[in-house]
């Protein structure tokens, strides 16, 4: 197997023009790129303090000085947003690293025992997609009350089930090919197995899914944060600046219009990030292409 | 076919108990005790107690579970602690929002993903599918909150078409009531009709290469006609299953949704209930949109084994 297919990537162009040959995956690349740097840049510079209450200043239209405008406080609108994409950030990956940690190996699991562990698993999946994931995460975040950790705990969870099925999926034949039944025959172990044959081998399918739920874990986030139950003030968040925001939306629509876009921005960036790797990493989507 | 049924029914009951098993002891931890809230942080201990006897926290939670359970099959969910009231009598007119809600946002999302779904498909390559699915990535990008806030601002503040927030009942006329609507509809409808359209486009194009399709081409039929007579209704299979997979995307999304617009439905009803504390309601009203969530993926299963006879035979 490890031959034929480096065979097969030999014959192919090489690494760095797949990439670029995939308009999804540049652009998706471009604008991760830009988050992840305005959250680290937020840590040394931002234009004006995202929490000093400034009045002189307050909710005034975008212009020169403040590219975003300012809030009813005079908070500058774009280091704010500039700090929440920390929060954002932060929040989905211990989300995404949760789901993943427990739901990988969970999933692993039931693919290689079958039987009634992978009932247990799978039934336990299915009461977890019984619940809306938003009314969870609200109901999570009502019992170890608000907050950022708190929000990031619950989201995770509904991630669980998620990366459990997945790794379930892509696995499970697998365990049928006559390398895996090979290495079985010579005495390997299921978890020697699942770590030498099965994960390398799901792992695209793994890191397409990590993309999407990180994005859906943004979109959770700023959800939780808009109904006062994510990031507490004065820490700024994207959905507790829409929640501020709807106050005052007729005189200043900018303060709901940026935060917007900018989880609109990284949703949509981690999407087409998403796309493009499953474009140049599954083997089956290469093929049609 | 009558084996698939009575297995997914049985699993389906069971489903449903573990659910109400699992949201019982979920509230069982939820902390602040309900009789402080309704008497105040200075009550006296012995009128708390009391009150712990009258509703019921002095017996065994097993016991509590079971007259709670055994309730619901009878339509008895138990009474609100703070409105003090049956549930079923909260629930009456909070579903008459809801569920025209749902209803509407579900044919905005079916109706928006077979318009542009189809629209690409029928274009693609062209122009017209990259503008279409460009359109689909954003809209699947647009978080549902936000999205409804550009709605107030452009159709209610500034066009003045629609109302801003809250909901006048339906006594006033079906037609206002729709109105108060229209945007919370739009905002929970359209993200989803982004999901459905790729959906669409997908199972469009592939029914397209399907022998049949050119068996309807060779025997004369028009491009349009092959399209929306024989392709588009063999590609809404795989259509169906996901709209059966959003309806817990869109029961999520009226929790947000209706706090938005000030809609006195069920998915305000529950915020409420958390915010307040009113465990027999929270517990009763998580159970009830956990097993709507269950029963409608049941019935997608359902048409689903009917539309594709070989998942039921096969399948299970």
């Amino acid at each position: 197997m490890s031959n034929a297919s480096n065979t097969a990537i030999a014959a192919e162009p090489g690494i760095v023009v797949r990439v670029l040959a995939s308009r999804n995956l540049v652009i998706g690349l471009i604008v991760t790129f830009i988050l992840i740097a305005m959250a680290l840049v937020s840590f040394v510079w931002t234009p004006f303090s995202p929490t000093a209450l400034n009045f002189a200043e307050k909710l005034q239209a975008p212009s020169l000085r403040h590219w975003f405008g300012t809030d009813n406080f005079g908070r500058d609108v774009l280091s704010m947003i500039m700090v929440g994409a920390r929060n954002s950030i932060a929040v989905s990956i211990v989300a995404v690293v949760v789901g993943a940690g427990i739901g990988v190996p969970l999933g692993a699991v039931a693919a290689a025992r079958g039987g009634w562990i992978d009932g247990v698993v799978m039934r336990m999946s299915d009461l977890a997609f019984a619940f809306p994931a938003l009314l969870t995460a609200v109901i999570i975040t009502a019992i170890f009350g608000p907050g950022a950790v708190n929000a990031m705990i619950a989201i995770g969870i509904f991630n669980i089930p998620v990366f459990a099925r997945v790794t379930r999926g892509a696995s499970m034949g697998l365990w049928k090919r006559e390398y895996v039944q090979a290495a079985r025959c010579a005495g390997r172990s299921d978890t020697a197995i699942t770590a030498l044959h099965i994960l390398p081998n799901i792992n695209h399918v793994l890191l397409v899914q990590v993309t999407i739920q990180f994005a859906l874990a943004i979109v959770a986030e700023a959800g939780l944060s808009y109904v006062g139950l994510g990031a507490q003030p004065p820490m700024p968040s994207w959905g507790k600046m829409l929640n501020d925001a709807q106050t005052f939306i007729y005189d200043a629509p900018w303060l709901a219009i940026f935060p917007g876009l900018a989880i609109t921005f990284a949703v949509l960036g981690l999407n087409l990030l998403g796309d493009g790797l499953r474009d140049i990493l599954d083997p089956k989507v290469r093929r049609q292409r | 076919m009558i084996s698939f049924i009575s297995g997914r029914l049985l699993s389906l009951m069971v489903t449903t108990l573990v659910a109400s098993i699992v949201v019982f002891m979920l509230m069982q931890v939820l902390p602040g005790d309900p009789a402080l809230i309704i008497l105040g942080m200075n009550a006296e201990p012995e009128t708390v107690a009391a009150l712990h006897r009258q509703l019921g926290f002095d017996q065994p939670m097993w016991l509590r579970y079971l007259q709670w359970i055994g309730g619901f099959f009878v339509g008895d969910f138990g009474t609100s602690i703070t409105y003090s009231v049956p549930i079923s009598e909260l629930l009456g007119p909070r579903i008459m929002v809801t569920v025209p809600l749902a209803l509407m946002s579900m044919l905005i999302s079916i109706f928006g993903a077979i318009v542009i779904g189809v629209y690409a498909a029928a274009n693609r390559g062209k122009i017209g599918d990259t503008i279409a699915m460009g359109i689909a990535q954003i809209g699947v990008a647009i978080p549902n909150f936000w999205l409804a806030l550009l709605l107030i601002l452009l159709f209610a503040l500034k066009l003045l078409w629609f109302p801003a927030s809250g909901f006048s009942g339906w006594d006033d006329g079906i037609w206002n009531g729709l109105r108060s609507l229209v945007l919370p509809a739009l905002a929970l409808g359209l993200p989803l009709a982004a999901i459905l359209g790729r959906v669409t486009r997908s199972a469009v194009i592939e029914t397209l290469g399907e022998d049949f399709i050119r068996t309807a081409r060779a025997k004369g039929l028009s491009r349009s006609a092959a399209l929306w007579k024989h392709a588009v209704p063999n590609a809404l299979i795989p259509v169906v299953t996901i709209v059966g997979l959003q309806f817990s995307f869109l029961l999520a999304g009226t929790i947000i949704i209706e706090n938005v617009f000030n809609l006195p439905g069920i998915g305000r009803l529950v915020f409420q209930a958390i915010a307040q504390r009113d465990l027999v309601t929270v517990q009763s009203l998580v159970t009830l949109l956990a097993a709507s969530v269950i029963i409608v993926n049941f019935v997608v299963d359902l048409v689903y084994g009917y539309l594709d006879p070989r998942l039921s035979n096969g399948g299970h």
